[in-house]
């Protein structure tokens, strides 16, 4: 991973100690992930759509991260640039760079890119149907990835296999391993979608509203299961959602995105308690609540978002926004941070003298 | 609509009685067809619903929610069991007094990309029920009528010649909800009306509907998997697992005393927007998966995922006798045969502690443009709340 | 649905609504292949229908001069341009050869429209009977369809156009209409399983039962719900059916069913080449060349149209 500086000796027991913590002290001086002002285009017949406009976020080792928004704003695009698997045609990333762990995805051969994927990154989409090849058994399917990225034996990998199996709450696991997809429901799918994208200890966990399509208590077991292995195998998470409930439960920070921009950012808290964005609010407001008496009128946020084929310099959500001034139309304003430590919001009216407080 | 309001509205007759409805599907097997067994989609459920009430029905994906509601309407035909309209009989009704019938109750579905057909115009959808029963009499009232629909349901009126793919989901929910209410029907299942919209818009067509409720008394029967949805919505709240109702009661039971370990257990899966809350809040995690309704368990359908059967020592009488539904509070009906245990338990009502409320969002304070600014917004909502979505819609049908 | 559509359009005023089908013809003309097909469908059209006016206005069929013309080559075909006017020879009693492939085109364009005619006949109904009553009557007639799929065909047309030979049918076209329904009567089972599928699975949708919650008849389901909507898959089964009935028409004229001398089809000039395929290959070329050239022509529409009346290929919403 990191080089070692040649003045240590690994042999020794010392040494070894040494560079370990040496390692994890380079480790923290540096963030996992830094996006910076990535930008991923569609070239569509129809003109070039902005899918993610200017997105710089920063993801520590380990740490939590929730892209919250609705369809359409950009949160899967994102998450797909940074693995570089973007459709191309029509897809494209136009500017911006994407370090991770050191590296700048960006600059990556395809051959190393495809590695950084399997290896040190792990994926879990929202279907877990069609992510899983019919095919194949489970076991050869979670094995593969261990044989080509840790280059182990096939014993090994089988091995390997069963072990995540049972890790990830499937009983029996050495009888099923043989079994295909088919023969598991949605829920167990997907526990074999997190088994596949644990199988190389990756560093980050790319979660893709893993729980969309599952079932209220089902998701509550996938939720539980990515939190507590994530914790357990010091794996970073991005969990994209549509859900701010389960970002509320599974994230240290939250990324809220509206029309291919963050439009606020900081820690669960904040963002929950204090939020500085009227579409945060509006998200908040326009949901029913389990603990509501039958009645009021939901809040809604009018309208639908804009077209992202070269949207104005306004405030993207200035159209839908009720606090909506003159300012906002003319000028787009940028994400400044706010009274809480790495909490940022994009809003000239919460800007500090600004006209919401 | 406030509580009170409901009420007001509920007289109390029952509208739908239902009385020990199962419908099961049959599983063919083999070049003939043969009869191999049967889905038990509905097993067995009874309940009624007050003239002007709305009964949410919430329950896990396969629960059999969906097929009571079109059995209710007949939309699927009863194995066994009686479905009472207003009195009348569904299940044995000749098809023609049916088709009769059909103008008084009416369904609005899930998917607003499959419920439209895509080669008749918004126009003819919504025309097809007012001729189908010959309500309006020549084509220029027709289309006058179809226009009046538009604008009740918040699309503008002009729209009758596009067709469905030129609008976005929450709008073409709002044609599907415009055509249930063509044939001025008294009763609407709405099945999973909005889980398929994205969450600023379900705001938006769950005002509609409630909107509409007020305006013309309807009774619904709103089916759904979110339970905050329901709770919003609904007089009275079933909680439907494996064909069967588990629970039934006013929403302030279900809610926040509920007696079935089900229930509780769902209530305790959904994830709360309140950081705080969800790191206090005590899960029950419920193992497993949801058995097969062709096959069952024996006793109580929940026993094999059930906590509280767990916590009480695996009792027998779970694994063998099916629990009756059974009052256990005010309108409060519960199948469970510990009950009681359930309402002592303190899981599943994390909720109702939540520290962080509504974020306190600040009110319009009038800027030096605010004016102008309401006042655009004002023009652009005239014809119904939906309208924002609408012209935003249209200029994206434009270039799509 | 296009009386109310109509009914409703009238008043309201009048916008640019692009309808599906409209869409359906923007993606049609956007496809190059697509295009190319279509026109030379329409002339391979034209030269049906004009065919013999063509033939004796500007070219060579059957007179003294052929005759003198085979005298002068031994009683060999004539060679491509060995002659002024004969681009393509003669075969080997002088006929030209260019205006042979246009006689031929007449018949095996009618193929074309008989046998796809008959299909539909028969494979809609069929398939749309079984679809929509779906259970024991679809069972049956899906066991129906499987029995006739697995006779051989050829034997069927053969003990068909033997059976029917004697009958006014059986005179019609110089007997080439009853080869033609032989050959539909064999090829409608993709067409009764496309529609069946079709229905299957449109019974299924919620817009039919929001039809059938409204109340609307069955009748104005199957004709106003179902059939709109399967039509799109049935256009481009028809159209990708072509290229097979002409193949089939070839085939049974090489063995002698078909058209008969004088009238001639590309596969029975085909199959008089065959004796001259060594010394004068043209002769087996050119008609095979005008076969190839109809079914690519039929091809690229048929998935031209697919494409374009495919709602998955629609883009973005």
């Amino acid at each position: 991973m990191t080089e070692l500086p040649d003045d240590i000796q690994v042999e020794t027991e010392e040494g070894r100690r040494l560079a370990e913590q040496l390692q994890d002290s380079r480790r923290h001086a540096r963030k996992l992930l830094e996006v910076k002002n990535l930008s991923t285009h569609f070239f569509t017949a129809d003109g070039v759509v902005h899918a993610v406009d200017d997105v710089s976020f920063e993801l520590d080792y380990g740490e939590t991260l929730g892209l919250v928004g609705e369809s359409g704003c950009g949160k899967s695009v994102t998450a797909l640039s940074l693995t570089r698997l973007v459709p191309n045609p029509p897809g494209r990333i136009v500017g911006g760079e994407i370090i991770f762990d050191g590296v700048n995805v960006l600059k990556l051969s395809n051959e190393e890119m495809r590695l950084l994927r399997g290896k040190r990154i792990g994926f879990i989409f929202q279907d877990p149907m069609t992510s899983l090849n019919p095919t194949l058994t489970i076991g050869y399917q979670i094995a593969e990835s261990a044989r080509i990225h840790l280059g182990l034996s096939r014993r090994a990998a089988d091995d390997r296999a069963a072990e995540l199996l049972s890790k990830v709450g499937i009983p029996r696991a050495r009888e099923r391993m043989g079994d295909y997809p088919h023969q598991f429901s949605g829920g167990m799918r997907q526990r074999v979608m997190i088994a596949i994208a644990l199988a190389c200890d990756p560093m980050l966990l790319l979660a893709d509203e893993p729980t969309t399509a599952l079932d209220v208590t089902i998701q509550a077991q996938i939720l539980e299961l990515i939190r507590s292995l994530s914790a357990e195998f010091g794996t970073a998470v991005i969990l994209i959602t549509h859900d701010l409930g389960i970002a509320a439960g599974m994230c240290d920070r939250v990324n809220v995105m509206y029309a291919g921009r963050i439009v606020e950012t900081g820690a669960v808290d904040d963002i929950f308690e204090k939020p500085r964005m009227p579409y945060t609010w509006g998200l908040m407001d326009s949901l029913p609540r389990l603990d509501e008496k039958k009645g009021e009128r939901l809040r809604t946020i009018e309208g639908l978002p804009p077209d992202l084929i070269n949207p104005p310099n306004e405030c993207r959500f200035a159209p839908r926004c009720r606090y909506a001034r003159d300012i906002c139309r003319e000028q787009e304003p940028e994400l400044t941070p706010r009274e809480e430590e790495r909490h940022f919001a994009r809003c000239h009216g919460t800007e500090p003298g600004g006209w919401i407080q | 609509m406030t509580n009170g309001q409901g009420t007001a509205a509920t007289d109390g007759r029952p509208l739908i009685e239902v009385e020990h409805l199962k419908v099961y599907f049959p599983i063919l097997a083999g070049i003939f067809q043969r009869r191999a067994g049967e889905v038990k989609a509905v097993d067995d459920v009874s309940f009624e619903i007050r003239k002007g009430e709305t009964l949410g029905l919430v329950g896990e994906s396969g629960c059999g929610k969906s097929t009571t509601g079109r059995a209710l309407i007949r939309l699927r035909e009863a194995t066994d069991g009686v479905v009472r309209f207003d009195g009348i009989d569904l299940t044995t009704l000749s098809s023609g007094e049916l088709r009769k019938l059909r103008r008084r109750m009416q369904i609005i579905f899930q998917d607003p990309y499959s419920s439209l057909n895509p080669r008749m115009t918004v126009g003819s959808i919504i025309a097809e029920p007012i001729e189908t029963h010959n309500l309006v009499q020549g084509r220029q009232a027709r289309l006058e009528r179809v226009k009046e629909l538009l604008r009740l349901v918040g699309l503008n009126p002009n729209y009758t010649n596009r067709y469905p793919h030129e609008f976005s989901g929450g709008q073409r929910q709002r044609i599907g909800v415009a055509r249930a209410l063509a044939v001025e029907p008294e009763f609407i299942v709405c099945d999973e009306p909005i889980s398929a919209l994205d969450v600023s818009i379900q705001a938006q067509v769950l005002n509609l509907l409630v909107e509409l409720r007020e305006q013309f008394g309807l009774t619904y029967l709103f089916i759904a998997h979110d339970l905050s949805v329901v709770r919003h919505i609904s007089d009275r709240v079933g909680v439907m697992y494996l064909g069967k109702i588990v629970e039934l009661g006013p929403p302030t039971a279900i809610y926040e005393t509920p007696a079935h370990p089900y229930t509780r257990a769902l209530l305790s899966a959904v994830p709360i927007p309140d950081p705080k809350a969800e790191r206090r809040r005590k899960r029950v995690i419920l193992t497993g998966d949801v058995p097969s309704p062709a096959n069952p368990p024996s006793g109580c359908r929940f026993h094999t995922r059930c906590w509280l059967y767990e916590k009480l020592g695996r009792p027998e009488n779970c694994r063998t006798d099916d629990p009756e539904l059974r009052l256990v509070g005010d309108d409060h009906r519960a199948a469970c045969h510990y009950a009681e245990e359930a309402l002592k338990s303190d899981v599943g009502v994390a909720h109702l502690d939540r520290t962080v409320y509504r974020a306190a969002i600040p009110e319009v304070t009038p800027g030096p443009t605010h004016a102008s600014v309401s006042a655009s917004v004002a023009s652009q909502a005239a014809p119904g709340e939906g309208d924002g979505e609408q012209q935003a819609g249209g200029s994206q049908a434009g270039e799509g | 649905m296009a009386s109310t559509t109509t009914a409703l359009e009238a008043p309201v005023a009048r916008r640019e609504s692009r309808g599906l089908w409209r869409d359906a013809l923007d993606r049609l003309l956007k496809n190059r292949l697509a295009i190319v097909g279509g026109i030379m469908v329409i002339l391979l059209g034209v030269i049906a229908i004009f065919g013999p006016f063509i033939s004796s206005a500007f070219l060579h069929p059957y007179n003294e001069q052929n005759v003198q013309l085979t005298a002068q080559y031994g009683g060999r075909p004539v060679p491509p341009l060995a002659e002024p006017g004969y681009i393509l020879g003669t075969d080997k009693l002088g006929r030209d050869l260019l205006a042979r492939i246009f006689d031929g085109a007449q018949i095996s364009m009618t193929v074309a429209l008989v046998v796809q005619a008959v299909v539909l006949l028969i494979g809609i109904p069929i398939g749309a009977i079984a679809g929509w009553f779906g259970g024991r009557i679809d069972n049956y007639l899906m066991r129906f369809t499987d029995v006739v799929y697995a006779f051989p065909d050829l034997l069927f047309i053969i003990i068909l156009t033997m059976a029917f030979r004697e009958t006014w049918f059986g005179r019609a076209m110089d007997g080439l209409l009853l080869v033609f329904v032989a050959i539909g009567v064999v090829s409608w089972i993709t067409m009764a399983r496309l529609v069946r599928g079709q229905l299957l699975s449109l019974k299924e949708t919620e817009f039919v039962e929001a039809a059938r919650a409204i109340g609307v008849p069955d009748r104005r389901i199957v004709t106003r719900h179902l059939l709109p909507n399967a039509i799109g898959p049935v256009i481009v089964a028809v159209t990708l059916g072509i290229p097979g009935a002409i193949l089939a028409e070839a085939t049974l004229a090489f063995i002698g069913i078909g058209a008969q001398p004088p009238r001639a089809s590309w596969g029975s000039l085909i199959d008089d080449g065959r004796d001259f395929v060594r010394g004068d290959p043209h002769l087996v070329l050119f008609p095979a060349l005008a076969v190839a050239i109809a079914l690519l022509s039929f091809t690229f529409l048929g998935d031209g149209l697919r494409d374009a009346l495919d709602p998955k290929l629609k883009g973005k919403q």
